[in-house]
């Protein structure tokens, strides 16, 4: 559906210019080999060394990508056009033509990468090594190392501003949640949360940074501008020892309102008030969840299940876990096309 | 008006500078250790010089790293005892130096004359070394938090293991020295209460003798199964040999074949450098690149309580012992140690509470609490002396 009206958005746009017979093909094609609301999405396997390709339409995986040693964090190009994967047992992160799937180039990411993020424009690739302390710029473009920020130790999770002013480094170890100026990288502030911080995400109009703290057991919101944790959101699922319930990934609805985060080998996902930060709902996925990625209309959020192979799809409005998806061994992270 | 400004701009200057140059919080933390240079059976496992130092070392870096960014430093002071030494008195010069806090590596008397010695001066103790059971029972202090594993806690972690995987008939095989029987001690309280059954006991007796030789292999070779032989029907041989005699030599030369565990074979440990779980990769690379060397258990139960320091003086801002005992023993502690879940301490005996790995020096086979073993409390309070067991009162 969204292919479909992007498709003739595009045609009732570009029809008025010269290229009009040009363009009417090229949508009629696109509405032909894509179905309705098929997106991609692309799930690294930390075991197989592999992407699995999952058509979000069928619901299955239809293809598998073999990559470097431990894929762990991946994301697309904002263009869709390539996929890049943190292979941290080779020490780079690798470029992956979506299309054909073949390993492009290698980004100069610093040892061990886990997680990155890209600058809102695409250009600028933030990456946290661990095993040396510092976030790395790299500019996709050119393949080079722009510079390092100095953080704390076991630099882990990445959340950018949606302007790209800030970025935001969690620290496993020291505990922090680093604001990072990203023109003049340098640290302008730094907020202590519980243990081992793993995935920060701002809001998408700004308003808050959630940061989940794995070992803490908790997600700490943030006010961006403050730079104070506001509140904690704390996880108690009847029948499970406080110690199973590990958050490690969010994923935020863009109005903000509703957020989901995933507790580890709690084996499920905590449905989140947006708003009043209560814990609404919990969701039985797979197990050990590791991280999620929303379909571009938000009308499905996938998550990886490391411990049982698969993926399971919640459908986003009914709050119902409506399907699992086998892919490789260890599933970690997860990315989905935008177009 | 201008020279106003510029004056204005220059007071402003000397006071921003003055709040940044203001004096960071400085917690010293003392390390104290007696010599225990132990030969091991095997070439590999001997000790280096700066074992458990260089760990506490490490967590003074990654807290001194953290500290940059709250104006907090760390320092070490580390004091090496000799024969004859007397620890109170090394309590006292390391806390005229600043220390009130105390990282021990002794034997189990030694650590006690040290803790009652650091009563007067409020020092709070950190036992990283001694697995003794009665340091958590009856001669527990209200001073010492112990972030080593008790011998308990190591023989209930293997014995959950054995019986899952029902070999639960043992062979239980004890050295002749005190340690080694309270280890066996330990193992067999385990086996009671796990439900294995000792099928028979045997001493091995230290008769002297160096643990090197050049053709000793030949003669182990012949003894061993000569000592093995006649058990009535086991399943696995259970070692206990703290004192490094015999135990190594087991595996491979039983007269039944049956695997060796306990002080040889599979092991079970607070730490072993092939632990790559949850981070530990992480914990392995900084350590190996730091120190040359692979992370043992002691530089780990050393970079465990250094991080406890660390993380209750972060939360609190404070160097006060009585401030970081409190937050220490409380609910909000949650240490992240690279064990796959929050440790917190035992309010009852103030020791942490820890799964227990168990390696055969090139892997990880097994991390206990088994599943299975349930509580109604904390899984890893199935590990050593709980809550209604305890004969430690605090004080």
């Amino acid at each position: 559906m969204q292919t479909a009206m992007i498709g003739l958005k595009l045609f009732a746009e570009l029809a008025k210019s010269k290229q009009r017979v040009r363009v009417l093909t090229f949508g009629i094609v696109i509405g032909l080999v894509c179905p309705a609301s098929a997106f991609t999405a692309y799930v690294s396997n930390e075991k197989s060394n592999t992407i699995s390709v999952v058509d979000t339409d069928k619901m299955e995986t239809v293809r598998t990508i073999k990559v470097g040693q431990r894929p762990r964090g991946i994301e697309l190009t904002k263009d869709d056009k390539h996929c890049l994967v943190a292979v941290g047992d080779d020490d780079t992160i690798q470029v992956v033509d979506a299309k054909t799937g073949e390993v492009t180039a290698n980004l100069p990411s610093g040892p061990d990468p886990e997680l990155f993020t890209l600058s809102p424009n695409g250009a600028l690739l933030y990456v946290a090594n661990e095993n040396n302390n510092t976030v790395t710029v790299i500019d996709i473009e050119r393949r080079v190392v722009l510079g390092e920020v100095q953080v704390g130790v076991e630099p882990e999770g990445m959340g950018i501003s949606p302007d790209g002013k800030i970025l935001v480094n969690t620290s496993e170890t020291t505990n922090m949640a680093h604001f990072i100026d990203t023109d003049a990288r340098k640290i302008i502030a730094n907020v202590l949360v519980d243990s081992r911080p793993r995935f920060a995400v701002f809001k998408s109009d700004a308003s808050e940074l959630w940061v989940s703290s794995e070992v803490g057991g908790t997600v700490s919101v943030i006010d961006p501008i403050k730079r104070e944790v506001t509140k904690k959101i704390g996880f108690a699922i009847p029948g499970l020892r406080s110690e199973a319930i590990q958050p490690v990934g969010i994923s935020i609805k863009k109005d903000g309102k509703t957020g989901f985060v995933a507790l580890g080998p709690a084996n499920r996902v905590a449905v989140i008030d947006g708003t009043t930060h209560e814990v609404k709902k919990y969701l039985l996925v797979g197990q050990r969840v590791w991280h999620m990625s929303f379909t571009p209309d938000e009308k499905y959020l996938l998550t990886t299940n490391g411990l049982s192979n698969d993926v399971s799809v919640i459908d986003v409005a009914s709050l119902k876990v409506i399907k699992s998806i086998q892919v490789g061994e260890l599933p970690w992270g997860i990315t989905i096309t935008k177009h | 008006m201008s020279r106003f400004v510029v004056l204005v701009l220059a007071i402003l200057f000397e006071l921003t500078a003055a709040a940044q140059a203001e004096d960071p919080l400085e917690i010293k933390i003392g390390y104290l250790r007696r010599p225990q240079q132990q030969e091991t059976i095997s070439l590999v496992q001997m000790p280096s010089p700066d074992n458990g130092l260089a760990g506490a070392q490490m967590a003074v870096t990654d807290n001194n790293t953290t500290g940059r960014f709250l104006n907090q430093r760390y320092l070490l002071i580390d004091m090496h005892l000799k024969t004859g030494d007397d620890p109170a008195a090394a309590v006292h010069q390391l806390a005229n130096q600043g220390a009130s806090l105390i990282l021990a590596d002794l034997p189990a008397d030694d650590l006690l004359t040290a803790a009652d010695a650091g009563k007067a001066d409020r020092i709070l103790f950190f036992n990283v070394g001694a697995t003794d059971d009665r340091l958590r029972q009856k001669d527990c202090r209200d001073n010492l938090i112990h972030t080593a594993p008790s011998r308990a806690m190591l023989a209930d972690g293997l014995a959950q293991y054995l019986v899952w995987k029902k070999w639960v008939r043992w062979f239980l095989v004890v050295g002749s020295h005190e340690r080694d029987r309270l280890f066996a001690a330990a193992l067999t309280r385990a086996a009671n209460r796990f439900g294995a059954k000792i099928v028979q006991e045997r001493v091995f007796k230290d008769t002297g003798g160096a643990r090197h030789t050049d053709s000793g292999v030949v003669q182990i070779q012949q003894q061993v199964p000569v000592f093995t032989q006649g058990v009535p029907t086991y399943d696995v041989l259970v070692v206990a040999d703290e004192s490094e005699v015999f135990a190594n030599n087991l595996p491979y030369r039983t007269w039944d074949p049956r695997p060796v565990a306990g002080s040889a074979g599979l092991v079970p440990t607070s730490w072993d450098a092939s632990n790559n779980l949850w981070g530990g990769i992480q914990m392995q690379n900084r350590f190996t690149e730091q120190y040359k060397r692979l992370m043992t258990a002691l530089d780990m139960q050393a970079w465990t309580a250094v991080r406890m320091i660390g993380e209750a003086a972060s939360r609190q801002n404070s160097a006060d012992p009585s401030v970081l005992l409190d937050f220490l023993k409380g609910p909000r502690l949650a240490l992240g140690a690279f064990k796959g879940q929050k440790l917190t301490l035992r309010d009852w005996d103030l020791q942490l509470r820890q799964p227990i790995l168990l390696t055969d020096g090139r892997t990880i086979v097994s991390i206990s609490p088994q599943s299975g073993f349930l509580h109604q409390f904390s899984e890893l309070d199935t590990l050593g002396y709980d809550r209604p067991e305890t004969q430690c009162k605090l004080q």
